[in-house]
């Protein structure tokens, strides 16, 4: 069975059902990686647009990558903010795209609802690759693959999330996509940095993180953005390194088989010791390598492919 | 049908409203005509006694059993010219208000050159004049290009016909200079208007910070930032005496702090707008830019509160902050559009809500939106009074119609309301004796 919808927006609107689906349709698909020959050709003369307006180059490839395996076409269009401010509004971009006749917009943009906006206004199906603070729906559901290929299950696993919850989509995802499969999720950082009424999503909020590690199964870092300084949420990167900083001896509060995530860029001595990330612990490359699938299975189900075996041809 | 029974020819002009149940809050709640001679009230009752009445010029105008009311008051809109015209001019924001019922507005300095000096007031006035519409009076700017640092002329303002002053939008966040507006003001006999806001406690925030802008990963405007400012502007107020008007208050907080402010006796007044106690932050679930406006929609508890504060005499009026802005400008992302929504032509029917719910009598709505209001800014205006202006509304408070942003007067259509069927349909709408808005 396919995904019965358009569009791949947010984790908020997604169940349980559709997230095992793109689970286990990523599964099938990760092999593809492994193979000599890393293509199918379930989207052969699908035209795929990857639209970033928000600098990236990790998202982006992953999800050229992920195309590319498909055997779609895929274009990169990456046009500066500054002309949005000029006066094209995103949905008059998006529909010069559309004429173009695409079939997947990849849409990453600063603006939280900007995917649900611009989904609403073409008849292309668009991925949300991040908007704004809100959501990074790709992202989650790459960890949660990675979670589960790592410890078979998500389903009772205690997740600690570390960093600024307050600014972070892949914080907000995850903790959507985690809660929806039953793990019991933790989130630990400065006050200043968790936002308001967060109780409400169904996770305990802590401050300190040895506390919050004591049992922990799987651990996911977030990057401590430095343009947040200036914001006084913090008194220094020093503080928080010697507060939040997962250290080897803090990972040994966690359970001993306790998994180390982060959605990358590493700042090594911040927020994660370099020994650490470089531990049998860290599954941080696992995270990159999953990504690609996860988004291919995407693609595939999005395209209206689920129905047709075009997957082992 | 005009009176047959002449007496004496006369050579001026003469108006009567028949058959209405006029509510002139305070004086009047009931069946009643309106005499009119030359622009003025001079006989409100049923049966007229004046022998004018009986004149073969009079001119009848059929109530029908409508509500026949002072002409509304806005003591906060945004006309945007000069300099943005595209959004709105003083003649198409005049037109929209006589069509919402206001028949007098007073609009806001932050105009491109702002309203900080006599040669912009009077360029305002003489627009005003010159489009015959609804009476515009221009609020003045309290410090020179609304920079928050040194005052503007007030004193030249108050001659050139500002009725108030305000750096609306751009709220002085300084309170030493804010403190000196108030004691300078004080020279002048005009309230001091304050848009609450802590600017740095906004920190680029685009609607109300709280679970609904977390759910959608929104940059929240939490309610201390302007509790924080109504706090300030009350501490002033008690400091200077000088009478503070705060602008469409939002939060439950901040109608306490009003109340206990009131209670104390301080020289202050509140307004409330319409969308505020109509709607909540629930409306921007879909990134509805037309739900975006600052103060931001607020939470449920919030509204009640505000509900609560018009019931009790805590927020004095009800204010429109009719606020203009070009569909172009409205199409943007939600957290990149501008703040602020057309309020004219809704805000007397989403006010009837109120009176519908049972919250207020219709005499205390319409109290709220003008007498009171005349009142507080010391405009010869509000009242049915013998003597008075003509500056009437006549309106259906049952009639059901369906907004239709593309049908306003307004150049601009950004609403929240749009597609809602609301009840309270404005019929007519005289200023000065004149109908400047006709319905029927």
């Amino acid at each position: 069975m396919g995904l019965q919808r358009k569009d791949l927006l947010t984790i908020a609107a997604l169940t349980a059902d559709e997230i095992q689906l793109i689970l286990t349709t990523a599964e099938s698909l990760k092999e593809v990686g492994g193979r000599d020959i890393k293509k199918v050709p379930a989207l052969r003369g699908k035209t795929v647009v990857n639209l970033f307006f928000e600098p990236s180059t990790r998202t982006r490839t992953s999800f050229e990558l992920a195309a590319k395996r498909l055997s779609a076409d895929v274009i990169n269009f990456s046009p500066s903010t500054s002309s949005m401010v000029k006066g094209e509004t995103l949905v008059d971009t998006a529909r010069n795209i559309e004429a173009m006749q695409a079939d997947i917009i990849v849409l990453r943009h600063s603006s939280p609802g900007a995917a649900e906006n611009l989904a609403r206004s073409v008849r292309s199906s668009v991925i949300n690759a991040g908007d704004g603070w809100h959501e990074h729906p790709t992202q989650a559901l790459l960890d949660v693959f990675t979670i589960k290929e790592k410890k078979g299950r998500v389903a009772g696993l205690l997740v600690v999330i570390v960093g600024d919850i307050a600014h972070s989509r892949v914080a907000h995802s995850n903790i959507l996509a985690l809660t929806k499969l039953g793990a019991e999720v933790r989130v630990v950082a400065p006050p200043t940095m968790i936002p308001l009424a967060l109780e409400h999503f169904g996770v305990t909020v802590f401050y300190h993180l040895d506390e919050a590690l004591i049992g922990a199964d799987v651990i996911i870092m977030l990057r401590l953005q430095r343009e947040r300084l200036g914001k006084a949420l913090l008194p220094s990167i020093r503080e928080y390194a010697n507060l939040y900083c997962l250290t080897p001896e803090r990972l040994k509060l966690a359970k001993a088989d306790a998994i180390v995530m982060h959605p990358g860029p590493l700042n090594r001595g911040v927020e994660i010791a370099p020994s650490v990330a470089d531990s049998a612990a860290a599954v941080i490359l696992d995270q990159v390598t999953n990504g690609v699938s996860v988004r291919m299975a995407l693609m595939y189900l999005l395209s209206g492919s689920g129905e047709r075996s075009t997957l082992n041809e | 049908m005009t009176k047959k029974t002449a007496q004496h020819p006369t050579s001026s002009h003469l108006l009567c409203i028949q058959g209405g149940i006029v509510i002139d809050p305070g004086h009047v709640n009931g069946r009643a005509d309106v005499l009119i001679q030359d622009g003025s009230i001079i006989e409100v009752g049923f049966p007229l006694t004046n022998p004018l009445c009986q004149d073969s010029s009079v001119t009848i105008l059929e109530a029908n059993g409508w509500i026949v009311a002072p002409g509304l008051v806005d003591l906060h809109c945004h006309l945007r010219e000069p300099g943005f015209e595209y959004k709105e001019t003083i003649a198409t924001g005049a037109a929209s208000a006589v069509a919402g019922g206001f028949t007098t507005i007073c609009c806001m300095p932050n105009t491109q050159p702002v309203n900080d000096n006599a040669a912009i007031t009077k360029f305002m006035l003489a627009k005003g004049q010159e489009a015959g519409k609804a009476r515009v009076f221009p609020i003045g700017a309290i410090t020179r290009k609304s920079e928050g640092e040194e005052l503007a002329d007030i004193g030249e303002l108050v001659e050139a016909g500002c009725v108030a002053i305000s750096d609306d939008g751009r709220p002085v966040m300084n309170s030493l200079v804010m403190r000196r507006a108030l004691e300078y003001a004080k020279a002048f006999g005009i309230p001091v208007v304050d848009h609450c806001e802590d600017l740095h406690l906004t920190d680029g925030g685009c609607m109300n910070e709280g679970m609904v802008s977390t759910e959608l990963g929104m940059p929240g405007i939490p309610d201390a930032s302007e509790e924080v400012m109504v706090a300030r502007n009350l501490a002033l107020a008690a400091l200077t005496g000088v009478h503070v008007h705060l602008a469409h208050l939002s939060t439950a907080r901040s109608v306490e702090l009003v109340r206990h402010a009131k209670g104390q006796g301080l020289p202050v007044s509140a307004e409330v707008c319409p969308h505020h106690f109509s709607i909540t932050e629930e409306a921007v679930r879909c990134y509805n830019s037309n739900a975006k406006m600052n103060p931001p929609l607020r939470t449920d508890e919030d509204v009640q509160a505000l509900k609560q504060g018009l019931v009790d005499g805590t927020i004095d009026v009800i204010a429109t902050d009719h606020a203009p802005h070009a569909l172009q400008e409205k199409q943007l992302e939600f957290d990149t559009a501008p703040f602020g929504i057309v309020g004219f032509e809704t805000a007397l029917p989403l006010t009837l809500r109120l009176v519908h719910e049972g919250v207020l009598s219709l005499e205390q709505a319409i109290d709220k939106l003008t007498r009171s209001p005349a009142q507080l800014f010391h405009l010869p205006v509000g009242s049915l009074q013998p003597g008075t202006h003509a500056d009437i509304v006549v309106f259906d408070p049952n009639e059901e119609w369906v907004v239709d942003p593309t049908q306003f007067f307004s150049k601009s259509w950004n609403t929240p309301f749009g597609g809602w069927t609301v009840k309270g349909k404005v019929k007519m709408t005289l200023v000065e004796g004149k109908i400047v808005y006709d319905a029927r």
